[in-house]
């Protein structure tokens, strides 16, 4: 099962390295990582996504919250947000291949952010299904590059990744 | 000030008396403010040396041991070490140099990535960046040491920072949101732990080195409840070897009344244990009765990573054990306790009786010499599980050897810290002779400091468990495991540092060399020439259950039919 974990963190270095060993050493999947400051000076967030059965996640919740820099893990089983950045490079040879590309990008609602005489950047946010989806339906005018941020998570509602007592939320 | 004067006197003001190291150039500021400061240092011959000292010292004494170290490869050779701490969950403080700032990261001359490096194997680890940081990281790391589930701690300062003036103050507060170990356990998951072990008709109570500090409350809940107790290799000694309630060691070379308990048992109580595969064995075959077990640990997430667990409680051995004791009645155990009374005469710990001389009765007549009152340090190897059969220490923090990581060669070293630890007491090293030869330049920091410890050798020319493996497992073939070849004479090795060397090789001579090791006055080295073909037994072999326990050698057994 895929799961996407919140974890929020004291932004010191080699924080995320300890993070990438401990998955390293205890042989859980990461499969993917984002990392960004919050609105509290100090404190960043990561979203994992990760997959394993309930034993593994247990264990890589359990094992996260060991470390001494983290202060909140939560696996997002709850209503969330997911959203996914993602900028594609596509191949475009000819009048009628770019207008292609166009109904693809407002299928989408994805925008062009980079216009060259022979190639697009587009630049779509969503989750990771529809991007999925998004590349695929570019595949066949011939990708030269993606990049994908992996997956970013925010609970529904008045939930929020607190951390205890004398702190802000975040 | 300067950073490292800085840095003594915050670990003063940590209590910190002694600190076990080895000096280089990174580290150097340090030393040189060391030469003012009340804290005494030994010198080791080795950084490992060193860790594993700290180790023993912070086992047997309850506090936090330290070890200090240069960059590079000083700090690269505690890495065994602080593997080692981790795994036993042991206190250690561990200090190291590093090249200036402005050199990091250009693979300047000794400058290795320690925190890197040690980041899988230590609690948590800093590098010092700004000087007048010193007295919180020190506060810090000693806070996270000690509490919780106890673990090493690393603290790399490079030089620069060492030499800077100091600014800051010391009476800064600890800033650790992200750290808060619960230490109490949930009242109801208790009430529900003392109903579960009340309706039970077969139940235990195993033990580990999580309980060594519980000791008093674990002995009164015990006798209250009436339960058998189970103490692992790590547990041994916080529950008393002599008493009747006591079943022993559990696992691979347990016994067979503790295997058989568990196998049988209907509620487990567990308490400060992580349930080692050396312990569980297959888990899918562990305890297949077991309907209810309770799991007591300080660190969440020990609880359900290996077995299932029914009741959880999170929280420190003494405090959850206090509080058991309050609702704790005497149970109804009589018709288990006559099961389990059978298998203990049945199946005592026992040898085959050779002509040669052996291990068991070697560390047995220390026992018996001795009352069992001495702290026991081991290698690791069959002279390690001879003496946790052999040797049942009464007191806790008294067995201290190298359980998760089996590092070999930490005997003499945690001798020294032990001894360091604990003075007035009778310090034991049962030790292998290719143990021994992993740190034995250890004996030169016995002389420095005149550290009356006594290391017994036995000596069977083999690394011996290992030999034992390739005799039940890969058809006698003795693949790179002969010692006696090359070893050296290990009673003059001993001379040559000064030392009082004992060597024994007939069995009538045992008692005279018992005496010679625990009459001399200072330290011994006795090597003690045993049969070189023994095998550890009872037996599980890896990844077996209790039902495959061999309790003797299979060509032994067949000998004996064949003469009966
Ligand atoms: C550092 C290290 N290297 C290798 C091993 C693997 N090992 C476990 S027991 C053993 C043999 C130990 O021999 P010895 O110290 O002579 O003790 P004996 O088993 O003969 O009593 C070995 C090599 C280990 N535990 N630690």
């Amino acid at each position: 099962m895929r799961h996407v974990i919140s974890v929020l963190v004291q932004d010191h270095p080699r924080v995320l390295n300890r993070i990438t060993s401990l998955f390293a050493r205890r042989g859980f999947n990461l499969e993917s990582l984002a990392v960004g400051t919050t609105h509290v000076p100090g404190l960043s967030r990561i979203s994992l996504v990760v997959s394993g059965d309930d034993h593994t996640l247990e264990q890589v919740e359990k094992q996260l919250n060991r470390l001494i820099e983290v202060l909140k893990v939560t696996d997002h089983s709850e209503p969330h947000v997911e959203r996914e950045l993602c900028l594609v490079k596509v191949h475009v040879a000819g009048v009628e291949e770019r207008l292609a590309v166009k109904d693809i990008q407002e299928a989408f609602r994805a925008r062009v952010v980079d216009v060259a005489q022979r190639s697009l950047i587009l630049e779509l946010t969503g989750d990771s299904k529809k991007v999925d989806s998004f590349i695929e339906a570019l595949r066949p005018y011939g990708i030269l590059e993606v990049m994908r941020t992996g997956a970013v998570a925010m609970s529904r509602g008045e939930r929020t990744l607190k951390v205890r007592e004398k702190r802000e939320a975040v | 000030m300067k950073g490292a004067e800085a840095l003594l006197r915050a670990l003063e003001q940590e209590g910190v008396e002694v600190i076990f190291g080895h000096p280089g150039g990174a580290i150097m500021p340090t030393y040189d403010a060391l030469y003012d400061s009340k804290i005494r240092h030994i010198l080791v011959r080795h950084e490992q040396g060193g860790v594993h000292a700290a180790t023993a010292y912070a086992r047997a004494s309850g506090r936090v041991g330290v070890v200090m170290a240069t960059s590079g490869p000083g700090a690269l050779n505690l890495v065994t070490g602080l593997a080692d701490a981790l795994m036993d969950s042991t206190p250690v403080v561990a200090i190291t140099g590093n090249v200036p700032r402005a050199l990091i990261g250009t693979d300047a001359f000794q400058e290795a990535d320690v925190t890197g490096v040690t980041m899988p194997i230590t609690k948590h680890n800093y590098l010092v960046q700004d000087v007048n940081e010193i007295p919180r990281v020190v506060k810090e790391a000693f806070h996270i040491a000690a509490t919780g589930r106890p673990g090493p701690v690393l603290i790399d300062i490079p030089k620069d920072v060492q030499l800077a003036d100091f600014t800051g103050d010391f009476d800064g507060a600890l800033d650790l949101p992200g750290y808060k170990p619960t230490t109490k356990g949930h009242p109801k998951q208790i009430e529900r732990a003392l109903d579960a072990l009340e309706k039970a008709e077969k139940p235990i109570l195993m033990v580990g080195g999580g309980a060594q500090h519980a000791h008093a409350e674990l002995l009164a809940f015990a006798e209250r409840t009436g339960l058998p107790v189970i103490t692992t290799l790590m547990g041994l000694g916080a529950f008393p070897g002599n008493h009747p309630l006591w079943l022993g060691m559990p696992g691979m070379h347990g016994t067979v009344a503790a295997n058989r308990a568990i196998h049988h048992a209907d509620v487990i109580l567990a308490i400060g244990l992580r349930f080692d595969d050396r312990v569980t064995g297959k888990v899918s075959r562990f305890a297949p009765h077991a309907h209810t077990i309770i799991h007591v640990d300080i660190d969440p997430a020990e609880i359900g990573k290996v077995v299932r667990t029914h009741i959880p409680i999170v929280g420190d051995a003494r405090l959850v054990l206090k509080e058991m004791l309050k609702g704790a009645k005497p149970l109804r155990l009589a018709g288990w306790w006559r099961e389990l009374e059978e298998w203990r005469t049945r199946y005592p710990l026992r040898w085959k009786p050779r002509s040669h001389l052996q291990s068991q009765e070697v560390i047995r007549a220390f026992y018996e010499a001795t009352g069992g009152n001495a702290i026991v340090t081991t290698g690791v190897g069959q002279h390690q599980m001879f003496a946790a059969q052999f040797f049942p220490v009464t007191r806790p923090r008294s067995f201290i050897t190298s359980g998760g990581l089996g590092t070999m060669g930490v005997g003499l070293p945690f001798a020294i810290g032990a001894k360091i630890a604990r003075p007035e007491e009778l310090v034991i090293d049962f030790d292998g002779d290719g143990s021994f030869q992993m740190t034995l330049q250890e004996l030169a920091t016995v002389v420095k400091y005149k550290l009356d410890v006594k290391v017994v050798i036995l000596n069977n020319g083999y690394l011996g468990m290992v030999r034992q493996w390739q005799d039940l497992f890969h058809a006698k073939r003795y693949s790179e495991v002969y010692l006696a070849d090359s070893n050296p004479d290990f009673a003059r090795l001993a001379e040559a540092y000064g030392i009082k060397g004992v060597r024994v090789e007939r069995k009538e001579d045992l008692r005279k060399g018992v005496e010679a090791v625990l009459n001399a006055d200072g330290p011994v080295v006795a090597e003690f020439k045993v049969y070189h073909e023994e095998g550890v037994f009872p037996m599980i072999p890896a990844g077996g259950a209790a039902e495959d326990m061999i309790l003797d050698h299979p060509e032994e057994r067949e000998r004996e039919e064949v003469e009966a």
